[in-house]
């Protein structure tokens, strides 16, 4: 079963951190990604860049309306995701809890839903 | 050769009572659905209702009951897979999978109903949630038992049991006893669950007793499931606490229902096998030397149901036992109750010291307990005149409330008429 685990953060948290921390920080998670890979759970992972950079899409009176910033407004954000193979909850949790970057925030673990179309079923 | 013989009244009732939980529990690990696993045990049942006063009632119920639910959930299986395809998978699983004698020894019986009870209690569930599911599954009673215990509405309780059993099933929490290295954690908060059932149920002082569910009792059922497969030490101490206060539950309420503070209680009163049980379990989680806040609470507790009278508790024990509990769980309250036992075994006035100084920080000025503990503290020290003004301040704190349910009686009456 899938499971995407979001990454939490506050990210005046994660700007606070020198440079030496924050290698460390990204460096410790490059190496659970890889390790996640070799326990053959692992189907992506990424980091994101600040929220700064988000732009957000909404469908007003049938035109695209395009803003400046994340959907929600809050000091915790996204910032990356892993998407795992796990057996049930249990082995997900135990795999999200030691995402690095939880020590700076929360990840949130949400199952995959799979879609059928239409046409597949029987 | 085991006869059948003919059920006799009240026999397939009693039956219910005692397997009826311990069948769900395997029943939903053979068939991995709560809604399914009911619905097959009470077919299962209906199934005896029709064939025992015929047949005869089988050697070995359980087993029966197992086998006849299972082969009841495949038939309700059967006709939703002409609907569905995915349920297809399951039932071709559970056709291959014969009933095996294995899945109704004591052992699979215990197993299943700890899959159960960790499953219902899972820390992914609202504690809401746990408490309800834990009732409704574990212990059976219905939705409205629950409801009546937590005084709210059978639909609410309804909606908290549905979305968790979707829950369950959409994240898919595993139908499983946690890892070794996941135990601890897990074990606590199965504990905090059975703990909160407990507490609820002895502070339901009133209420028609026919009809409100002995969740104290159900609280103890689970806690000596539990100590069945995990003899750590605050599993007992836990179940030692329950049991020590449940044995003054009698002599706490007077007959005409006001509570009975612990020092005017009539100790003859107190259910000596209860104390006696507790005892043993408290004395075996001492000597552990790994203990928690369930065991010192309940050192508390022994220490009282002890003292062959009030005049002999040994405060100076308590107070001691206070200050390790404070160290374990730091919240006012417990200081509070420190206070009173070191006023107990010094003066008056050095408790009332210490109660002034927690509500000089501003904590507990709105409990009224804070402030009757207050008053019955210069009340013994002879200062009528200030214990008067804190007992009105205690009334006062607790006022809030009484205008609130008056406002809400006299809505009541008002839209009845």
């Amino acid at each position: 079963m899938k499971y995407l685990c979001m990454v939490i953060v506050d990210e005046k948290q994660l700007q606070a951190l020198t440079e030496s921390e924050a290698q460390a920080l990204d460096d410790e998670s490059l190496e659970y990604d890889q390790a996640l890979r070799k326990g053959g759970h692992l189907l992506a992972a990424e980091a994101l860049e600040s929220v700064t950079s988000a732009t957000t899409l909404r469908i007003r009176s049938g035109k695209v309306s395009i803003t400046d910033g994340p959907f929600a407004e809050t000091n915790e954000q996204i910032g990356g995701f892993i998407l795992i193979e796990a057996r049930d909850l249990n082995e997900a949790i135990q795999i999200a809890s030691h995402v690095p970057v939880i020590r700076y925030g929360a990840v949130e673990v949400r199952p995959i839903k799979e879609l059928v179309h239409s046409i597949g079923r029987e | 050769m085991n006869v059948a013989e003919r059920p006799q009244d009240g026999e397939i009732e009693a039956v219910y009572r005692a397997e009826s939980r311990g069948v769900f529990a395997t029943l939903v690990r053979l068939v991995g659905d709560f809604d399914l696993a009911e619905e097959a045990l009470q077919d299962a049942f209906l199934a005896a209702v029709e064939q025992w006063p015929r047949d005869g009632v089988p050697p070995n119920p359980r087993a029966w009951l197992i086998s006849v639910g299972k082969f009841k959930a495949i038939d309700v299986l059967r006709r939703r897979a002409r609907a569905d395809r995915s349920v297809k998978e399951l039932l071709h699983r559970l056709e291959a999978a014969m009933p095996r004698p294995d899945d109704w020894d004591s052992g699979t019986l215990l197993d299943d109903r700890l899959r159960l009870i960790f499953t219902c209690c899972h820390p992914a569930l609202s504690f809401e949630a746990q408490i309800a599911l834990t009732l409704r599954e574990v212990c059976g009673l219905t939705t409205e038992q629950v409801a009546r215990a937590f005084l709210t509405s059978p639909a609410t309780i309804a909606k908290r049991i549905v979305r968790a059993k979707q829950k369950i099933r959409v994240a898919r929490i595993p139908y499983e006893v946690p890892s070794r290295s996941d135990l601890p954690d897990r074990l606590d908060s199965v504990l905090q669950v059975v703990y909160l059932v407990f507490t609820e149920g002895y502070a339901a002082t009133s209420g028609p007793t026919l009809v409100q569910a002995d969740l104290s009792g159900e609280a103890i059922y689970l806690g000596r499931t539990l100590l069945e497969a995990f003899p750590d030490a605050e599993v007992q101490g836990l179940l030692a606490l329950m049991l020590l206060h449940e044995s003054r539950r009698e002599a706490r309420i007077s007959p005409d229902g006001l509570p009975v503070l612990l020092e005017d209680q009539d100790r003859s009163l107190w259910k000596r096998e209860l104390i006696e049980e507790g005892m043993v379990l408290l004395e075996r989680a001492l000597a552990t030397r790994d203990f928690g806040c369930y065991t010192l609470q309940a050192a508390i507790s022994a220490e009282h149901a002890q003292a062959g009278t009030a005049m002999d508790t040994s405060w100076a024990k308590i107070a001691g036992l206070y200050d390790m509990l404070l160290r374990c769980t730091p919240t006012p309250v417990v200081e509070l109750n420190r206070a009173v036992a070191i006023a107990m075994r010094d003066t008056p006035e050095a408790g009332i010291r210490l109660i002034d100084s927690i509500l000089q920080r501003g904590e507990l000025h709105d409990y009224y307990l804070a402030h009757s503990a207050r008053a019955g503290l210069l009340r013994r020290s002879g200062n009528r005149r200030e214990a008067h003004a804190a007992y009105a301040l205690s009334l006062a704190q607790s006022e809030p409330a009484r205008r609130f349910l008056s406002t809400r009686l006299k809505e009541m009456a008002d839209t009845a008429s």
